[in-house]
């Protein structure tokens, strides 16, 4: 399928797709079984200017949007879900700065953002804080020029590796959800540490851990937006992210599709083929002709939000929720149709099937998703009574 | 510092053919590259740069299609590039070929340091290094594996030898000539290939580098190439298995049957 994409959308379709080929597909079952953060293949991604892609011009930036940055995960996915989830994850934690942030916060954070100098993680998630994020017990309390931060983050994608953290505290308790504040916390500040690196089922390349504030003083200026708006800053950045994660399902169903119909093409039953037999010719045209809905969905929801669009909460809900589902589905399926070598790890499909799990889950899990969609749904048609 | 890379397109992979009438190869329809050596030579130029400060010019000899390879070098990180392309170079073998280099980078100027790959991989000659130094007459060095400082107008490298490696000291500006142990070559930028995109390759003709007519292109060339051919392949070879027993057995019937033994 030709997606009629810019000069400059291919450019960045081929760089992202020549680091993954050259740099990410040699190392991926390495860095799966090792549990290790691909520094080397960050700072590769960052040479080739890849983290600049979102970002404006005028902070150093390429100044394109989400299509663009759709693009380069779909191609870096492909490869490995641990990679792209350490490079999109730079997104998440960027964008409650590019989209809530103060001008001298855009100033002083996103230039080293953009070359990739610093990386970025999101810190939402708590122990009792997860689909629920009115659970959040982690407090901001203003003392003097200062916010004192008390509280642990759970399962925070870049933690210790990140730079910048941009996390939602309580400022507020008795105002419930909006009394939620977004705050921006470097690394090495006193009282800010982390926790044990997780050992996780899959995108094991990427960093997981906790961040624990134990008397954190951070400057009054690293507020993001106003007191009490951290409700609407996170979820101004996950209806952003969303896209991102969908292309990742995109990225990761069409590396399997390619590892799966390869193999087929070669491994010989009954003295032919397997691709000779329609059983297995109906799983591969299905499980292509899913994952092209999803890449159409991708691309069309992404080109709706960066045409300005104001409310795109269901249809980059639709968008995650559908992708990620295809990618689970068809993963598993490229597993099935290499057999008993898609289940062994001399073939990276059963890295990818394990590695897909983790879309269903989150950046809000599949459940939620559906539950924006059918709110959206209901508060559309009550309105049109 | 400011450094000059050659860099020089060659056909990719082993796809290229010979014409059997003039015995050059043939390049058109095959896919254009930069030399892989000169990759190296383009890595260790970003790298002293980015130590040093200064500026890259990339340059090369070749027909205009060539400036491909100087806007790849451009996509990679250089600052600028110089295409020397006429007519009047056409059939150039390597010392026409450096006497046109060399009056290229004489017209650029300025330059601390040249460097090249150490050959190319469709001529595999490795004499244009050499001998665009000698024209420059400055110092060549070559197979550098690794630039351990640059001060005072000196530099000191390792250059790889057959069994280990010699440490040279070289008064600049120099050529050198560099092996593919000296770095990993990066990938372009997405900047790079953008400012490459838009970039307009200057050209120079010989008339701008006061080139001597006799002295380029197949005129100015003392190689004529007679012949080109591929080797004769060996006789033909059988390779024995079995029991390491068995296979001396053979080996010595089949010695004996020709006399050998």
């Amino acid at each position: 399928m030709d997606y009629l994409l810019t000069e400059e959308q291919i450019m960045i379709r081929d760089l992202a797709r020549q680091i993954a080929v050259e740099k990410i597909v040699p190392v991926r079952a390495e860095l799966d079984e090792q549990n290790k953060f691909p520094s080397d293949i960050m700072k590769a991604i960052a040479q080739a200017d890849l983290f600049g892609i979102y970002i404006p011009e005028e902070y150093g930036g390429l100044g394109k949007k989400s299509l663009e940055l759709c693009i380069a995960v779909e191609e870096l996915s492909k490869a490995c879900l641990g990679v792209s989830t350490s490079y999109a994850a730079n997104a998440l934690g960027s964008y409650p700065i590019l989209l809530h942030g103060s001008d001298a916060q855009k100033k002083k954070y996103l230039p080293d953002i953009a070359i990739g100098k610093k990386l970025v993680a999101f810190g939402l998630t708590e122990a009792n804080a997860g689909s629920d994020a009115s659970g959040i017990q982690t407090t901001a309390k203003l003392n003097g020029n200062e916010y004192v931060i008390n509280g642990t983050k759970q399962w925070i994608t870049n933690g210790g590796e990140a730079d910048v953290y941009t996390i939602i505290a309580i400022t507020d308790k008795s105002k419930g959800a909006r009394g939620a504040s977004a705050f921006i916390v470097e690394k090495g500040t006193p009282g800010f540490t982390f926790g044990k690196k997780e050992n996780k089922m899959g995108i094991r390349a990427s960093s997981t851990t906790e961040l624990i504030f134990n008397n954190c003083r951070i400057p009054k200026e690293n507020l993001i937006a106003k007191e009490g708006m951290g409700f609407i800053v996170a979820m101004k950045t996950l209806d952003s992210s969303r896209t991102g994660v969908g292309a990742q399902g995109v990225g990761v169903a069409q590396g399997a599709i390619d590892e799966a119909i390869r193999f087929a093409r070669h491994r010989v039953q009954f003295g032919q083929p397997v691709t000779s037999f329609q059983a297995v010719q109906h799983m591969l045209a299905d499980m292509q002709t899913m994952t092209e809905a999803a890449r159409s969905l991708i691309y069309s929801v992404s080109r709706f939000i960066d045409s300005g669009a104001k409310d795109f909460s269901r249809a980059s809900a639709m968008a995650k929720l559908f992708a990620t589902d295809v990618a689970m589905k068809v993963t598993t399926d490229a597993v099935q149709v290499m057999g008993g070598s898609g289940y062994m790890k001399e073939y990276p499909v059963e890295k990818m099937m394990r590695d897909a799990k983790i879309l269903q889950i989150y950046e809000g899990t599949n459940q939620i998703q559906r539950n924006v969609i059918a709110l959206d749904m209901i508060k559309e048609a009550s309105r049109q009574k | 510092m400011n450094i000059i890379v050659l860099v020089k397109q060659v056909p990719d992979t082993s796809e290229v053919k010979i014409n059997r009438e003039t015995n050059t190869l043939i390049r058109d329809g095959v896919p254009s590259i930069i030399n892989p050596y000169d990759m190296y030579a383009i890595e260790e130029a970003l790298r002293l740069r980015e130590q040093l400060g200064g500026k890259i010019t990339a340059v090369t000899m070749g027909p205009p299609q060539a400036a491909e390879a100087l806007k790849e070098a451009v996509a990679l990180g250089v600052d600028d590039v110089v295409l020397l392309s006429d007519r009047a170079f056409a059939g150039a073998d390597t010392w026409a070929t450096s006497y046109t280099l060399a009056k290229g980078i004489k017209k650029i100027g300025n330059f601390d340091l040249v460097i090249a790959g150490k050959q190319a991989i469709d001529g595999d000659t490795a004499q244009v290094g050499p001998e665009t130094a000698d024209m420059l007459g400055i110092p060549f060095v070559a197979y550098i594996r690794k630039i351990e400082k640059v001060e005072n107008g000196k530099m000191t490298a390792e250059r790889m030898m057959d069994e280990g490696y010699d440490v040279v000291e070289t008064s600049l500006p120099a050529l050198i000539t560099v092996v593919k142990e000296i770095n990993q070559p990066r990938l372009p930028s997405l900047k790079g290939k953008m400012k490459a995109k838009s970039l307009k390759v200057t050209t120079l003709t010989a008339k701008d580098i006061d080139a001597d007519e006799n002295m380029i292109g197949l005129k100015g060339s003392p190689t004529k190439v007679v012949k080109i051919f591929p080797p004769t392949p060996r006789g033909q070879r059988e390779v024995l298995t079995g029991s390491i027993e068995d296979q001396v057995a053979t080996v010595v019937k089949k010695l004996k049957e020709q006399s050998l033994l």
